[in-house]
């Protein structure tokens, strides 16, 4: 089996911007939406790694250049679906009803980032690797269970895919046909760690075969590509027929984190190259040769973009701090007797000055 | 009301459960058509269908990983881990997963999940089967652990578990299974989480004990009383939220404690015991607060186990010890 030809790349727009496979499935608002929802979270990330060498913000996760892979996920999702996000998938919880201000208030260390408003179905970021594909997996099973047509989607990079919770979910998925659509974002980079060392496989998608499920590789960068395949891998799962694995092709522009410096360990000539296949100007070109978007709207959804993100940075920065003693609150649902004795003895060490912090 | 074991009562709690909820679940690891391997789910795979009660790939980790999603997405699991001395293979859905949901969504998500596990020796098991872990999830905030030691305790505490809306760790007494019926009511009944029970009174020395070392504890205090030592047996019933408040009002009452656990003693939930006690009861003490426990080693071979293990005359021991101080 050669799996590059099994498991064919997925594309209908290339990186110079050219339809080179069918669009049927996405029309021209759409693509045009797309667009401002791409510019608007390209905004916003490199406002927070601003932020962050600013000491406005601590560390934090850019998703710069994964954009397309995450809306194209999110925006084939139903209402009420289920979104299982790792640490760098604010673009898709975003999309998905989640405020522009919560990777700010994340980074910020405030905890109402993991509060997700009530009506979006989306588990808060998951900081250790492959945790979530679990939860996804129970969560499509609820669904099922309950009858409630809902399908799940867990996100996750290609270094997720090394660990066993990555394995046993696939594999508990396919066996109780869970309806779970597996997106894994292979950008490529586990922090420093290349998919060469990460993997002996050459794609990830060919791991479906060891399932017995569906598998696809899509480029990740290519938004219509990704929204159309995940219509139909999202369709798939909902009918019954059983969870489905994408691989979404992308690469990180950046680093891992705030706290990491890429070019110690890549070359510049790779991250020239592939920065060139990035999501956002392909659709600017394909658009704007199709006579869809005009300078004035570059302008205007730049503009926007730029006022949105402000306004998100402002809003994260007069969110009220989280009063100390409240980390004794939800560890529980009723408080236990040993908590409220210690919570007692905190706030009486508070009511003393006998805590100086912060 | 009838005359029950452990494992009978286990499973009746769970028809129960599963009779009064349609949420309710049960999977793990042959716990289907087998009926587990020690058949505390016997008969329900024929009364709730494959559906309920679920044989799960054998994955210990998917299992409670599904589980946390389950619960999440508004079912109640009872997840079985077929050994505790397995639950390694989990800790972090455990640890940094189920335990922590509520707190990291700010309440928005909670995990109303039991994970059931026999423990502990006695019974001749291979290797890694009879450990007693009990201390990692005592250490573990956001979720509560249960340790049963008899058959009627054991349904009112796994019904509280399942009701209870946060995670519960449930841990069985391997060798407590059929070591002895009592009479169990036939119908609902629920025991407090975080209550410690007096087991028997006695003005000396406080004996603190759960799980399997109840009744080597009330064996050791029957034996005492030849000494004329008269022993306060208290099983601590839940090590997570642990009832502190029972523990030092009887030894202020007694001025003297033994702990006991069957779990190796450094680090143990022993310690935190006799910690606990020296706070709340330090001018009461007449004596240090000794420790009868495992010792710090891999539990041992079977053909030695019986050496390892605490049993009555090591606790005897320990109260003879504590009253000549």
């Amino acid at each position: 089996m050669n799996p590059e030809t099994e498991f064919p790349l997925q594309q209908v727009l290339d990186e110079n911007g050219k339809l080179v496979g069918d669009r049927s499935q996405v029309t021209d608002d759409e693509l045009k939406d797309f667009y401002r929802w791409l510019v608007l979270l390209r905004t916003l990330d490199q406002r927070a790694w601003n932020l962050q060498r600013q000491g406005r913000i601590g560390t934090y996760a850019p998703f710069s250049g994964q954009e397309a892979a995450q809306i194209g996920a999110a925006a084939a999702l139903n209402k009420g679906d289920w979104l299982c996000p790792s640490y760098r998938d604010w673009g898709a919880l975003i999309y998905a009803g989640v405020p522009l201000y919560y990777p700010f208030l994340n980074a910020m260390g405030n905890p109402v980032s993991g509060k997700i408003p009530d009506d979006v179905n989306a588990l808060p970021v998951q900081v250790v690797i492959a945790a979530q594909i679990l939860h996804s997996v129970g969560l499509a099973w609820s669904s099922k269970l309950q009858n409630q047509n809902r399908v799940a989607i867990p996100f996750f990079g290609d270094g997720a895919t090394s660990q066993g919770d990555f394995h046993e979910a696939l594999n508990l998925a396919a066996v109780v046909k869970a309806p779970v659509v597996f997106v894994c974002q292979n950008n490529q980079w586990a922090i420093s760690v290349p998919i060469s060392r990460q993997m002996n496989t050459k794609t990830i998608a060919q791991r479906a075969l060891a399932y017995d499920i569906e598998g696809v590789r899509v480029d990740g960068n290519d938004i219509i590509a990704m929204y159309q395949t995940l219509k139909q891998m999202v369709a798939h799962a909902r009918s019954g027929a059983g969870p489905v694995l994408v691989e979404a092709v992308t690469y990180r522009l950046g680093a891992h984190t705030t706290a990491d410096d890429p070019t110690r360990y890549r070359e510049s000539e790779e991250a020239e190259r592939l920065a060139r296949r990035e999501p956002i100007s392909r659709l600017k070109t394909y658009l704007q040769e199709a006579g869809l978007l005009s300078e004035e709207d570059i302008q205007r959804v730049d503009e926007e973009a730029k006022a949105d993100v402000e306004d998100a940075v402002k809003k994260a920065e007069q969110y009220p701090k989280m009063a100390p003693e409240s980390f004794f609150d939800n560890v529980y649902e009723t408080m236990t007797d040993p908590l409220k004795k210690q919570r007692g003895q905190f706030q009486a060490s508070l009511a003393q000055g006998g805590v100086t912090h912060g | 009301m009838a005359n029950m074991t452990m494992i009978q009562a286990i499973t009746q709690a769970m028809g129960l459960a599963m009779e009064r909820d349609e949420r309710v679940l049960v999977l793990g690891e042959d716990v289907g058509k087998n009926g587990g391997v020690f058949r505390a789910t016997d008969g329900l795979w024929e009364r709730f269908g494959a559906e309920r009660v679920v044989d799960t790939p054998l994955a210990e980790s998917s299992i409670v990983g599904s589980s946390v999603g389950l619960a999440i997405g508004g079912m109640r699991p009872i997840a079985e881990i077929q050994f505790l001395g397995f639950i390694y293979e989990t800790m972090d859905q455990i640890g940094s997963q189920a335990s922590r949901i509520r707190f990291r969504s700010l309440g928005r998500y909670h995990v109303p999940l039991v994970i059931r596990a026999p423990f502990g020796g006695g019974v001749r098991t291979p290797e890694i089967h009879s450990d007693s872990l009990e201390a990692f999830f005592a250490h573990t905030p956001g979720i509560k652990v249960v340790i049963p030691s008899t058959p009627y305790q054991a349904k009112g505490l796994l019904l509280s578990a399942i009701k209870d809306p946060d995670p519960v760790i449930y841990l069985e007494p391997m060798r407590l299974y059929r070591s002895f019926r009592e009479e169990v009511p036939d119908d609902w009944y629920e025991l407090p989480i975080g209550k410690a029970r007096i087991v028997r009174e006695g003005t000396d020395v406080t004996l603190v004990a759960w799980g399997p070392m109840v009744p080597v504890a009330q064996a050791a205090a029957e034996s005492a009383l030849q000494d004329g030592i008269s022993v306060e047996v208290i099983d601590v019933c839940t090590v997570n939220p642990f009832d502190s408040a029972t523990i030092v009002q009887s030894v202020q009452k007694t001025g003297r404690a033994v702990v006991v656990h069957e779990a190796v003693r450094s680090g143990g939930f022993g310690a935190e015991v006799a910690a606990t006690i020296q706070e709340g009861a330090f001018l009461s003490l007449e004596a240090p607060v000794l420790r009868v426990t495992g010792y710090d080693t891999p539990f041992p071979v079977p053909s030695v186990e019986d050496y390892w293990l605490p049993d009555a005359s090591r606790v005897l021991a320990a109260l003879r010890q504590t009253v000549g101080y």
